[in-house]
């Protein structure tokens, strides 16, 4: 896989099981995900054709796919994520960033909450944190 | 309080008729179309009725109608499956006691 | 006299709506029976996004396939009769029928059994307690009827429905207190699972329930660590206060129409239990019945989707509504798509099963 070279955010696909399931490589604009036949096969990103645009977050119906940007800021990085829950965050709220078993990391800013309709209700929420978490953050509490 | 009002995915929820209906003889409110056992959970009444043998409370189960675990006496009907019988104004329900009473079986 | 019909389809769920759509778009005559007050059995409870591949709507929510399939029947033509249960499905295509207290008979010159299956129970002690109910009725409960089961709850079984449906009770506002699973390893999709973990909830692994707690209704469940091997008992208890218990323990297919007709059937398993045999075009042994869906082995909706829309072409093919090639063409491609499901490590294991119930 070629690494990503001028930085911004990426996705991150965290689906391990050979699930018939591709949704993610019809989601991509930019072709970056490839699933193929048969759909079992695991996905593979393509990093460097991968622009951060998020669409495939709220289409994968596993919420498996996450954003993560480490170029953000100096010492903060961002994450995105799905999160299909009320009360959804606002812009400029300050929440707690958990981790993959839901243990609480560190506060964290909501920069952005993207709910367009195309998502179906999958709302994606893209949060600062610090960087040293960016690889672990991946739900708000 | 039991009530989703506002759902994630499925918006608020849609406005529906109020109704009274009888439990036990007790004027409660339940919304018109909502199964009878949803109405009841609604309320935090859980026990539909009484073993014959034992006893022993029985609530909802399936929630589908399958296992008829829920039944109830509606409207001096026994043996009525409640989580797939419509709540209707003025419905009286009864917390059944084993096989449960037809209501003209006291005239008779 | 008893009303004929050319195709009799029993149970509106996934596999009767795709049957009766396709056979009914090819120019058959279609009734649907269905024992609810509306169509689209278990589909208008599932409110997640589902998987496969776009053929099979992948990214879309359970009850919006459920609504473009009612659609469909109606656009198609096919006749629905609803709040009537079949009772009994006899020689020749004779189908007994309850609707309002009243007993009726309809015949079909061909008849789908597409009656899904039914959850299965756990007994232990206090499992009849009120409380303790099916993972599906705590889906109804919240998605259809927009009413929460409880409000400490916990599930019993880490297979997609244990986690797809304590996903919804937390999207709900419940509270899962944990999920129990006897095996050492989650059962499910590690994706579902993953959405519950990142909300806290605890997986207690080689864990079972050993009893539920309560005076009228379920106030304790008390769980305990299952010892390595068959049958060498639980160890290590913990109590937890709860008031509701979701059994997420399997599905059995719902034969009993099928087999009182004399279908030949196997056992399976991996697919729920007894099955009737069928052929690649969801014939049964039975010349004029068929099955699909749940009933025919317990797989997921998208299957059983499927599975339907080959029952209702190939019963379109049998009445001469559509010629042997064009037929085979149709099949093959769902064929072709129900392989797709039934593939990788999860998938693979009913195809097998399927292959062995096929008959020639």
């Amino acid at each position: 896989m070629k690494k990503k070279q001028q930085g911004g955010p990426v996705a991150v696909i965290e689906c391990w099981e050979n699930i018939p399931c591709n949704p993610c490589e019809q989601s991509c604009p930019h072709g970056a995900i490839q699933v193929g036949w048969p759909i079992t096969n695991l996905p593979r990103l393509e990093e460097s054709l991968c622009r951060g645009c998020g669409q495939c977050i709220a289409q994968c119906p596993g919420q498996a796919i996450f954003l993560v940007d480490k170029s953000y800021k100096e010492e903060l990085a961002v994450v995105a994520f799905p999160y299909e829950y009320l009360p959804l965050p606002e812009a400029g709220a300050v929440v707690t960033a958990v981790n993959r078993f839901g243990e609480e990391l560190s506060s964290a800013k909501v920069l952005r909450v993207d709910n367009r309709r195309s998502f179906k209700a999958t709302p994606v929420i893209y949060l600062e944190v610090p960087k040293q978490f960016a690889d672990e953050v991946r739900s708000l509490r | 309080m039991n009530r989703v009002d506002n759902h994630p995915i499925l918006g608020k929820a849609e406005p529906k008729n109020k109704v009274t209906i009888y439990v036990d003889n007790n004027p409660l409110e339940a919304f018109e179309g909502e199964s009878i056992a949803a109405a009841l959970l609604a309320l935090n009444m859980r026990v539909c009725r009484l073993t014959p043998k034992r006893q022993e409370p029985r609530g909802i189960f399936c929630g589908i109608g399958q296992c008829t675990d829920c039944v109830m006496e509606v409207n001096g009907i026994p043996n009525v499956r409640t989580c797939i019988t419509p709540v209707r104004d003025g419905m009286r329900i009864n917390t059944q006691v084993g096989l449960g009473k037809w209501q003209n079986d006291k005239e008779t | 006299m008893i009303k004929k019909h050319e195709m009799v389809v029993i149970g509106g769920g996934p596999a009767g709506l795709g049957a009766a759509i396709e056979a009914a778009r090819l120019g058959v005559e279609v009734l649907l029976v269905d024992e609810n007050l509306k169509p689209g059995g278990q589909l208008f409870k599932q409110i997640h996004k589902f998987f496969g591949s776009t053929d099979h709507l992948a990214g879309v929510r359970g009850f919006e396939i459920g609504k473009r399939l009612l659609e469909e029947a109606q656009e198609a033509g096919v006749k629905v009769l609803l709040n009537t249960k079949a009772w009994g499905v006899f020689g020749e295509g004779v189908i007994g029928l309850e609707k309002d207290g009243q007993s009726l008979s309809i015949q079909g010159q061909r008849v789908l059994i597409a009656t899904g299956a039914s959850e299965n129970a756990l007994a232990f002690p206090g499992s009849t307690l009120p409380g303790v109910i099916t993972a599906g009725a705590a889906q109804t409960m919240v998605n259809i009827h927009r009413v929460l089961p409880g409000k400490r709850i916990l599930m019993v079984g880490s297979g997609n429905v244990g986690l797809i449906v304590s996903y919804q009770l937390l999207q709900a506002g419940a509270s899962i207190v944990g999920i129990v699973e006897m095996q050492p390893n989650i059962t499910g999709y590690k994706v579902h699972a993953g959405k519950i973990m990142r909300a806290g909830v605890p997986i207690y692994l080689s864990h079972t329930i050993k009893k539920a707690r309560g005076n009228r209704e379920v106030e304790e469940a008390v769980i305990a660590k299952v010892g390595e091997g068959l049958g060498s008992g639980c160890e290590a208890e913990t109590e937890l206060a709860v008031d509701t218990i979701c059994l997420a323990v399997g599905l059995t297919p719902s034969v009993e129409l099928a087999l009182m007709c004399g279908c030949s059937w196997r056992y399976e398993a991996c697919l729920g239990g007894v099955v009737p045999r069928h052929g690649r075009n969801m014939a049964t042994s039975v010349p004029w019945l068929y099955v699909a869906g749940d009933a025919a082995g317990v797989e997921e909706a998208s299957v059983a989707l499927d599975e339907g829309r080959l029952a209702g072409i190939s019963i379109a093919e049998s009445l001469n509504y559509l010629s042997p090639a064009s037929s085979k063409i149709k099949k093959e491609e769902l064929w072709h798509r129900l392989n797709s499901l039934r593939g990788g490590p999860f998938g693979e294991k009913r195809y097998y099963a399927k292959e062995k119930l096929l008959i020639s």
